[in-house]
């Protein structure tokens, strides 16, 4: 499925991101990290409730851009349900184990230039492109 | 209200994922496949955050604690270790599959989009057998 270049739209979006992540920084100072905001909520104790409340934010976002121009946020899925069963699966234990995710690793870990978070980038770019590679190239799904 | 702020933090990362097309599967797949329909956008969305967040964060780790914290919550841990590679090598296979990550797909949750849903789902059974796996692994 071809899809269109945005080069604006993507790095307004980036700075965005970028910016989220030094403002919960600058006010409780934490990582941005979708991982541990997501278990946390869920799992954690008395210390949960601004995780709560920052992911009652990210909800609110597609409806800002909704409000703004009309239309949510485009979503293009080219793979089955089994697949995205699958992938959902792997990706819930990937990022539990590998302490964090595109979010926490790729963005606030590798912005503060942590080992751990540069090696973890690294690690799920290159096996996320060579899956990809599999599926598409080799397999021809 | 102290939460409002924080709120407003994650209605700012919701838009912005709104806009970057992260929260668009076939774009992001799109990204990896450089032999196929490659579309370049994410690493503009990869440059952008780093680069607000890499200057941002400069200038906030100069004061000495958060506003409303006395201590910034860093992660202490330094070591590469088996968990951290086999986790993100396992994230990427999952990425690769579906081409939605965590933090992509939790904010477009409320368009109701049935994949999205489906995703979430799955997610959360993957990331309850992992805790459940690290509890016996200690």
């Amino acid at each position: 499925m071809e899809t269109i270049f945005t080069p604006w739209q993507s790095l307004g979006g980036g700075l965005l991101i970028g910016l989220a992540s030094v403002g919960l920084m600058a006010l409780n100072g934490r990582i941005m990290g979708a991982t541990g905001i997501l278990s946390g909520a869920i799992f954690g104790g008395a210390d949960r409730w601004w995780r709560v409340a920052l992911l009652a934010g990210m909800l609110c976002g597609p409806l800002v851009v909704l409000l703004i121009t009309g239309d949510w946020p485009t979503i293009q899925v080219p793979v089955s349900n089994t697949m995205i069963i699958i992938g959902g699966i792997l990706v819930g234990l990937g990022v539990t184990f590998g302490s964090g995710c595109t979010s926490g690793h790729g963005v606030c870990g590798m912005a503060r230039l942590s080992r751990r978070s540069i090696v973890a980038t690294i690690t799920f770019m290159i096996t996320c492109a060579a899956t990809l590679y599999v599926l598409r190239h080799v397999i021809g799904l | 209200m102290k939460l409002f702020p924080i709120f407003l933090t994650g209605l700012i990362f919701g838009v912005g994922i709104s806009i970057s097309g992260m929260a668009n599967p076939a774009k992001v797949m799109n990204f990896f496949d450089i032999a196929g329909t490659w579309d370049p956008s994410l690493a503009f969305v990869m440059g952008g955050a780093l680069l607000v967040a890499g200057i941002g964060y400069r200038i906030v780790f100069r004061r000495p604690a958060p506003m409303m914290d006395t201590t910034f919550h860093l992660p202490q841990n330094n070591h590469i270790d088996a968990r951290l590679l086999g986790g993100s090598a396992v994230f990427g296979i999952g990425w690769g599959i579906t081409g939605f990550c965590p933090g992509a797909a939790i904010p477009v949750i409320g368009t109701g989009n049935v994949n999205v849903l489906l995703f979430m789902a799955a997610l959360m059974i993957g990331i309850f057998a992992a805790k459940a796996l690290q509890k016996r692994m200690g």
